[in-house]
């Protein structure tokens, strides 16, 4: 696309807004395979990648195309695939190898309905997936949940810088409302930070130092232990640190509605509506899902009477709330599955029944 | 006194897991070599695969990367593309190349990757214990076919070199064994023409080496060679199955 202006604002699906946000953000090799909802960021990159000198291919699985990632990010440079949930299972194999082997990479996930082949309209229910087994073993990643396009390009320098910072894969959990969507964005105009992978990658050692191993295995107990605790304290830095959340009117709030991603515009709208008609409810809004913003939740927990998480799904995240709330006030749940998507009205009427007559 | 015959520069000076007899020493040494004789170690990258060869990517001393079971041709893909002047190979077993990666296998090859798979087929799958692989002969006893591979059960054997030479990415496709002085010599030079393939940037290149495994063969280490020879190669004839070496496969 063409260079825009400083503060230009251009129209675009979301999920060209994101393959284009992942361009400006260095990345220049893309690995993937067609999946709806998510495959205009392939037909984007398909576009842009030969005229810039970059990477597309087109694999000939989820599977392939996760482990060309695992190359190009062993090789030291900035690499992405993307897809939707029943693509991303088959990517898990990879994340797990890519968490075990320390290797920064971005993973976009476009969900869909599920399980099995599911559905192509919009979900949520690969939460649990995301943040609790994105890949076999003790692992994190980060899982950013963007709620706007602009967000999500926001998001998506933010996901390679953290990738990179403390080498370890990064996911954009969108689901398919905000890639198919089109809404007026800008790209940020920040410097995109280099990184010197000379020393760990596997990028031929020109006679300059001895052979780098790109790995993730570890036959000694004692040394894997150590290598994934090692791991675990880095994880807990990123949850000091990087844990993002916003808080929208929860400072006089009765009842505070947790829901991110395309849930939380559906729920702003039902709270503004229910703020109209005195009720005090307000909202958090996880940006990152892991890290979860728990503090933030444990903290609204000493002054609310409720919370009500609301998902495009049977209820996964509640889970998190609950474990932050730890039975200090009553947690319930309201949500839509199988690309069904909730209501604004569903959503008042719920926090109404919560809350009760007029407060 | 004149240094005659020395281990070469690109193999680590440390001992290897393989059992006695077993030929990936050999092949290791004819990599390594290779590596040597074309001046490219600072500008290679290894793969190492799941399977006996796992950890060759403590054996060789260019840059190594560990790959998830049959993905090694992929993570090949993502480095070859990313550095398109690295020289890069994978080394892999029957059961990681023609089970479980085959699908990476095929597609790396009909691209026209411009990357070089060793491909080492012994039959049999070493590391887990001696189960049946792809290339496993019909009626050749292993755990898993303890009444011998039955092929009406359990299907014929793959041989890779004549279902890669069909497609049009393949520059380079040859089988050799190392059961023998000449055929080493002659798996060595194919190595190097591999190699230079990739180097030359003429397409997708693989040399099937037929090796020995004498552990779960439940042969001697010359009882195994003479098997191979007897039992192998007239599966599995030696020879050149595709080359496209001259003008490559995009007849650039």
């Amino acid at each position: 696309m063409k260079q825009l202006a400083s503060n230009e604002k251009v129209l675009m699906k979301g999920n060209e807004a994101l393959a284009e946000a992942a361009i400006q953000a260095g990345c220049r090799h893309f690995f993937g395979y067609p999946i709806t909802p998510q495959t205009e960021v392939a037909a984007y990159m398909a576009k842009r990648m030969p005229k810039i000198g970059g990477t597309y291919l087109q694999a000939e699985s989820e599977v392939a195309a996760i482990n060309m990632v695992y190359g190009a990010a062993a090789a030291g440079v900035r690499a992405m695939t993307s897809s939707s949930s029943p693509g991303i299972s088959l990517k898990t194999e990879g994340i797990s190898y890519l968490a075990g082997a320390d290797l920064p990479a971005l993973i976009v996930n476009v969900q869909r309905g599920s399980p099995g082949l599911g559905g192509i309209q919009p979900s949520q229910a690969d939460y649990w997936q995301a943040t609790k087994a994105p890949g076999h073993g003790d692992l994190h990643i980060l899982v950013f949940a963007p709620s706007t396009i602009q967000e999500m390009v926001d998001m998506v320098f933010d996901a390679f810088e953290l990738a990179d910072t403390y080498r370890m894969p990064a996911m954009i959990l969108a689901d398919g409302m905000l890639g198919q969507m089109m809404e007026p964005i800008s790209f940020p105009e920040k410097q995109v930070k280099q990184f010197d992978k000379f020393s760990w990658a596997s990028c031929g050692h020109q006679g300059k130092r001895s052979h780098n191993v790109v790995n993730s295995l570890y036959l000694k107990p004692e040394q894997l232990e150590q290598m994934i605790q090692d791991r675990f304290q880095r994880y807990a830095e990123i949850q000091e640190k990087h844990t993002q959340w916003e808080e929208y009117l929860v400072e006089d709030a009765d009842l505070v509605v947790v829901a991110y991603g395309a849930t939380s515009r559906i729920v702003r709208s039902a709270i503004n509506t229910a703020r109209n008609q005195d009720y005090k409810v307000g909202m958090i809004r996880p940006k990152t899902l892991w890290p979860y913003p728990t503090k933030a939740i444990q903290q609204a927990a000493q002054h609310v009477k409720g919370f009500l998480s609301v998902e495009m799904s049977m209820g996964q995240m509640v889970d998190d709330v609950r474990l932050a709330v730890n039975g200090k006030v009553p947690v319930s749940f309201f949500g839509h599955t199988g690309g069904v998507v909730p209501t604004p009205a569903e959503v008042l009427a719920e926090i109404k029944k919560l809350l009760g007559g007029n407060q | 006194m004149a240094v005659v015959y020395q281990r070469p520069k690109a193999l680590v000076d440390i001992p290897t897991h393989y059992c006695p007899g077993c030929t990936h020493g050999i092949i290791h040494k004819l990599v390594a070599e290779t590596i040597d004789e074309l001046a490219i170690e600072g500008r290679t990258i290894g793969i190492a695969p799941v399977g006996c060869a796992v950890m060759a990517y403590d054996y060789f001393a260019c840059d190594m990367v560990e790959a998830a079971h049959g993905r090694a041709p992929a993570i090949a893909t993502g480095i070859k593309r990313s550095l398109p002047d690295s020289v890069v190979f994978t080394y892999q077993g029957d059961g990681d190349l023609a089970a479980i990666g085959t699908a990476e296998t095929v597609h790396s090859a009909t691209r026209g990757e411009n990357i070089t798979i060793i491909f080492v087929n012994n039959g049999i799958y070493g590391m887990t214990g001696g189960q049946m692989a792809p290339t496993t002969l019909p009626g050749m006893v292993t755990q898993t076919t303890p009444y011998g591979r039955d092929v009406s059960t359990a299907g014929f054997p793959v041989r890779v070199c004549e279902m890669l030479s069909t497609l049009s990415g393949v520059a380079y496709a040859e089988r050799v064994a190392v059961n023998n002085v000449p055929n080493i010599r002659k798996a060595k030079a194919a190595i190097k023409k591999a190699f230079t393939c990739q180097i030359e940037k003429k397409g997708f290149s693989i040399v099937e080496i037929l090796s020995t495994c004498p552990t779960n063969w439940g042969l001697t280490p010359l009882e195994a060679l003479k098997w191979l020879e007897e039992n192998m190669i007239p599966y599995y004839p030696l020879g050149v199955y595709a080359d496209r070496t001259e003008k490559g496969v995009r007849g650039e």
